[in-house]
């Protein structure tokens, strides 16, 4: 199966984007990975050997998660996992006076593709 | 100083995402190629804010949407080089908040300030470093090519 490395973790990986690996079981595709590249271990897991809490890891499009085998989730040659770190953040500006409430609905059709 | 290469249509374009989206933050993701001498962007990817609980200061990508946006950018040829937010009636500069949750070592952070409806200073922050631990924000130029996008990887 291929995994996708973002792009902060290539240069860990050789400089690769694509990583093939023989696998029966997410977990076992992470193990050869970092088997492979053991530089990356310490970007994807924590010293107890949990992933991180910023890095996702979808099994095609699924968040592992939240599949209910989660990391023991069987997977066939023709998967695709991809590791991709979170992305948030913000001003964490306190609001001004006068200004319209955000509301809780009305952004993703506007501003999704 | 490092210098974030960035074509005129996506620049303008993400400049405009802020506005449209204003009071509330904008975000997307920025998608180039490394030339060896740092990112060229050569396009954008708008995402959706999942914040709607406090879009006004806060943003933040799905997972999931950043999966596709990430397939979508290798199949024309490009990587995800970095991302860009909008900070609405707040200065272009990097938050505490940016910083606690940025995580794309080696990519680059843009920012537009946006000031009653209007975009005002974008500034660009490369997130150096090799680790969580010794990550940094570190200020970084624009330059805005006025070139057309260079055609996709075949």
């Amino acid at each position: 199966m291929n995994i996708f490395i973002p792009t902060p973790l290539r240069a860990y990986a050789e400089g690769r984007d694509i990583v093939q690996v023989s696998a029966t079981t997410v977990s076992g595709a992470l193990d050869e990975l970092t088997r492979s590249f053991p530089d990356l271990r310490k970007h994807l897991f924590t010293g107890e050997g949990k992933l991180r809490a910023f890095v996702n890891v979808y099994l095609n499009d699924e968040d592992v998660r939240y599949l209910p085998e989660k990391e023991s989730t069987a997977v066939a040659a023709s998967d695709t996992l991809s590791i991709i770190p979170s992305i948030a953040g913000g001003s964490a500006a306190p609001r001004k006076r006068g200004k319209a409430s955000p509301g809780k609905s009305g952004l993703s059709t506007k501003e999704r593709h | 100083m490092s210098t974030l290469r960035i074509a005129r249509t996506v620049y303008d374009a993400l400049r405009a995402h802020g506005e449209e989206t204003y009071p509330h933050e904008c975000c997307g993701a920025l998608l180039g190629r490394n030339t060896g001498d740092g990112w060229r962007i050569e396009a954008s990817a708008r995402a959706g804010n999942t914040r709607t609980d406090s879009a006004h200061n806060r943003y933040q990508i799905a997972p999931a949407e950043l999966v596709k946006i990430e397939r979508e950018a290798r199949n024309r040829g490009l990587s995800i080089a970095g991302f860009y937010h909008s900070h609405p009636d707040h200065p272009a500069q990097w938050s505490p908040t940016d910083f606690a949750e940025a995580h794309w070592l080696g990519c680059s952070y843009v920012i537009t300030a946006v000031e009653r409806g209007r975009a005002a200073a974008t500034n660009s922050f490369l997130l150096a470093g090799t680790t969580e631990e010794d990550k940094r924000f570190e200020p970084q130029g624009i330059e805005v090519s006025e070139r057309a996008e260079s055609p996709a990887a075949p």
